[in-house]
């Protein structure tokens, strides 16, 4: 698609809201709603360039936001402020520009009783406050989704507050570094230039005393993270990479106050102030980005209180899900997924179970049968008496399982570590040497250069290194459509070991398609004209498979496996082969053989008889994604070895990795989530372990792998267990993640190679004696320069952002 | 030179007194959202909430 420019305010306009030819095209339901209000008063010429006529007004959701108001709500989400008013932050959608930023915060010129309506644009979170005496929060949650924003919790206010807290002290900190850094180094100067030009005595020790006071408030101050990192790390008796930055802090700091009390020898306190700040920025990025990450998962969660349609008496209340208790009774309709796990006490229905058990084809469950939390009721409107909720449900006893998954999982052995580990080993080693050596040569020299060699050697490249490296790649990847929750995923990604995919809505597209047809394509027409109104995914694929206006059908009669109607005067009817043998229709040999080796393939089979005779058949399934074979082949062409986990009945699983060219004996079906679990971690011997899914039932086994992939319109709960999300349809962005990964992994090395190469020169030069701390001192920012220069010049992703709207698929 | 001897310690007050309004500006929440004040400068001024 071309980029088009929004009618109003001229920024681009995603994908999703472009318009057919002709209407204007908006970025933003701001700009969309401003539009119309300026044609509403007459003065669309301002628009002098272009036509708006059709500006339609924003498209609200309708819902009615009850749950909001109910008390279980709002004692996780609401805060109470001074003078009887209620705070709380609400997601919104489609928050673009300057225009939104107005619209929203009209909010209080709109319903009295809303004092305050501050927008942040950046994570599109309006803070709202009101006056429960006056207005419900319901009440303002329609008004924003009638603007055009439909609103959605954001997350509880104990983890915003500490949030918030832990994001100024990080700033905090950076900030008192750099002016005390800043000073100490201009204290540095006249040093320096003292010691070329002469400086009398008293001024030298005044500059000194007073870097001296001022290192030891940042060492102490902003810089005790790491002496404690350090600390906590010789405890556990781990080498860590605090470790090196704070002996080299330590001896930069005591060494200096040693010479400073003397009176003579050198003072590096410039070099530790800057590299505390150098470092707390590092450390920041890193901090950053991972927050930025966290925070786009946490919107995708859509963490909206699953709402329930609770009976009471006669009528429907909605509440939240967590105020359902044991023998309430629920209503779901069509669509809805179930709220509590509970038995079926009025109507019958299919269900999709696939988020549990990964089964592509809709359940049947009639009165009485046991319905689970998580699925999705597809047909009718059913009834449910709650037996289980929250934790006790199938679901929840599955994300208990994710939580453990977790715990258990290994901790990815860092590289910066290890090398640190040895580093720090080492510099200390060569140092002791180095001041025994000269303790024996000329003992007045000994201290000097023992401490040049702490110096030269100073971790500050390393400690740059990788978080560098990785931030910039981390943030490239997100540009890409690759969301990655920690910068450790794309080491343990590097490496090829064993990918598993999930089949539904992984590999294939998670939705029932049709995707053969035997006849005449004139009984296609007939057959979704009947099938028009049904809400079953397999009468949906037929009315999308048809593709052209519909005949009228009447006298429609829906039974459980079937439909009949009568269209252009023909009785029609659509149906499995059993139920058209059960209403006498006529079904000739050769189609019924056909129709079991569709079945076996893993389509199903639906028929079509016209007067009781059956004349075409349709096969539905959850088509293969289109791009799947190629990025599976890809993978395998970077020696990574490929498998399926499916909860899906065998015969379909062999089905599609026969269509893939898989190795059948790596593809399993009707997997339960927990057997997923186990065979993930027993995979885990060899190299590392990738799992993609989309499911619940995948969660465990996402948190479990080494990296846990969650591909685009997964489940909340696999997007909680994955360490990537994918916000691009498709397996490419994988391919590109492992590329990528590997592409870092690389920087890394060849940043840590930098370093070390540098620190051996320099080393061997301050055991020799040939440079002094002052040299060292000068000569050490080089190396963080040549890698901070190095991380950023290379190419870990492609560097063009991706177009948000879906993958090019090749036109079959 | 003895300049230097008030100098100085007029320039640790200039860093402290910085550093105290970096951290009052701070928790005043002046840098919890830098995009946003940037786009709010634009709108009109409205008349005061009459609750």
């Amino acid at each position: 698609m071309q980029p088009v420019a929004c009618a109003h305010c001229g920024l681009p306009v995603p994908a999703d809201r472009q318009q057919p030819d002709g209407q204007p095209s908006y970025c933003c339901s701001g700009c969309e709603t401003v539009a119309g209000a300026i044609e509403a008063c007459g003065l669309e010429r301002y628009y002098t360039m272009k036509e708006t006529e059709g500006a339609s007004p924003a498209s609200p959701t309708g819902r009615s936001y009850d749950e909001l108001d109910d008390p279980g709500f709002h004692d996780l989400h609401v805060q109470a402020l001074p003078g009887g008013l209620l705070s709380t932050e609400l997601y919104l959608s489609d928050v673009h520009c300057a225009a939104c930023v107005w619209l929203v915060e009209r909010l209080p010129f709109l319903r009295d009783g809303c004092h305050d309506a501050r927008l942040e644009l950046r994570r599109g979170v309006v803070q709202l406050s009101w006056d429960p005496r006056h207005v419900q929060l319901s009440e303002l949650a329609r008004t924003l989704d009638g603007l055009g924003y439909p609103p959605r919790p954001a997350c509880d206010s104990n983890q915003r507050e500490r949030r918030r807290s832990e994001d100024r002290r990080h700033l905090l900190r950076i900030g008192i570094a750099g002016a005390i850094a800043g000073n100490v180094m201009l204290f540095a100067f006249a040093l320096y230039s003292g010691s070329f030009a002469g400086i009398e005595d008293h001024h030298r020790a005044l500059f000194r005393y007073a870097s001296m006071a001022l290192t030891f408030v940042i060492v102490l101050g902003p810089g005790r993270g790491f002496l404690k990192g350090a600390f906590g790390a010789l405890r556990a008796r781990r080498a860590h990479m605090d470790l090196p930055i704070a002996i080299g802090i330590t001896a930069g700091t005591l060494w200096g106050a040693v010479n400073t009390l003397r009176g003579t020898g050198e003072v590096y306190f410039d070099t530790v102030a800057v590299l505390v700040f150098l470092l707390l920025i590092g450390r920041w990025l890193q901090h950053r980005q991972r927050r930025r990450a966290h925070d786009a998962v946490e919107e995708l969660f859509s963490l909206t209180p699953a709402v329930a349609h609770r009976i009471e008496g006669e009528l429907t209340r909605d509440v939240p899900v967590e105020s359902l208790r044991l023998g309430d009774r629920v209503r779901v309709l069509a669509g809805e997924t179930v709220p509590a796990d509970g038995e079926l006490i009025s109507g019958s229905s299919s269900f999709d179970l696939a988020v549990l058990t990964g089964e592509s084809r809709p359940v049947p469950l009639a009165l009485g049968e046991q319905v689970q939390a998580g699925t999705t009721n597809m047909s009718a409107v059913v009834e449910i008496r709650v037996e289980t909720t929250g934790e006790a449900t199938r679901l929840g006893r599955l994300l208990t399982l994710v939580e453990r998954a977790a715990e258990r999982r290994a901790p990815v052995e860092r590289l910066a570590d290890r090398v640190a580990a040895w580093f720090v080993v080492a510099v200390i080693g060569l140092s002791a040497v180095t001041l025994a050596v000269w303790l024996w040569i000329d003992p007045s020299r000994a201290v000097e250069n023992a401490v040049a060699l702490l110096i030269i050697t100073c971790p500050c490249a390393l400690g740059l290194a990788t978080p560098l490296a990785l931030v910039a790649s981390v943030g490239r990847a997100a540009r890409r459509g690759i969301l990655i929750k920690g910068g450790e995923t794309l080491e343990a990604s590097s490496r090829p070991g064993h990918v598993w995919l999930d089949k539904t809505g992984t590999l294939t597209e998670g939705r029932t398609a049709m995707l053969r047809w035997q006849g005449d394509l004139i009984w296609l027409a007939a057959a979704a004209a009947v099938e028009a109104e049904v809400a079953h995914p397999t009468a949906r694929a037929l009315v999308e498979a048809s593709n052209c206006p519909l005949p009228p059908a009447s006298g429609v009669i829906v039974a459980p496996r079937g439909v009949e109607g009568t269209v252009g005067g023909q009785r029609i009817q659509v149906g499995s082969r059993a139920w058209l043998l059960e209403q006498g229709a006529e079904v000739p040999a050769a189609l019924s053989a056909q129709a079991s080796a569709w079945a076996e393939e893993g389509v199903s089979p639906v028929l079509v008889a016209v007067e009781g005779q059956a004349v075409a058949m349709a096969g539905c399934g959850d088509p293969i994604r289109s791009e799947a074979a190629d990025a599976l082949r890809q993978l395998r062409s970077r020696g990574w070895s490929t498998g399926v986990l499916s909860g899906d009945h065998p015969a379909v699983v062999a089905s599609v990795a026969r269509q893939l060219g898989l190795d059948p004996s790596h593809c399993h079906g009707a997997v339960s989530p927990e057997d997923k679990l186990e065979r993930v971690e027993a995979s885990a011997g060899s190299g590392p372990v990738i799992m993609v899914g989309d499911g619940v039932n995948d969660a465990a086994a996402l948190s479990a792998a080494t990296v846990g992939i969650a591909v685009h319109g997964g489940a909340e709960a696999s997007l909680a267990a994955a360490d990537v999300y994918l916000t691009r349809p498709g397996l490419e962005p994988i391919v590109e993640l492992l590329d990528g990964a590997r592409a870092t992994m690389g920087i890394i090395r060849r940043n840590l190679a930098v370093s070390l190469i540098y620190n051996l020169v320099g080393a061997s030069l301050a055991m020799c004696g040939v440079i002094t701390p002052l040299v060292a001192a000068v000569l050490m920012p080089l190396s963080s320069l040549t890698v901070v220069t190095l991380s950023y010049r290379s190419r870990s992703f492609p560097d063009t952002p991706c177009p948000s709207s879906s993958s090019p698929s090749p036109s079959p | 030179m003895s300049i230097l001897f008030i100098a100085l310690p007029i320039a640790l007050i200039l860093v402290s007194t910085a550093i105290t309004a970096f951290w009052w500006a701070m928790r005043r929440g002046q840098f919890d959202d830098l995009d946003t004040p940037a786009v709010r400068i634009l709108h009109d001024d409205e008349p005061p909430n009459p609750s």
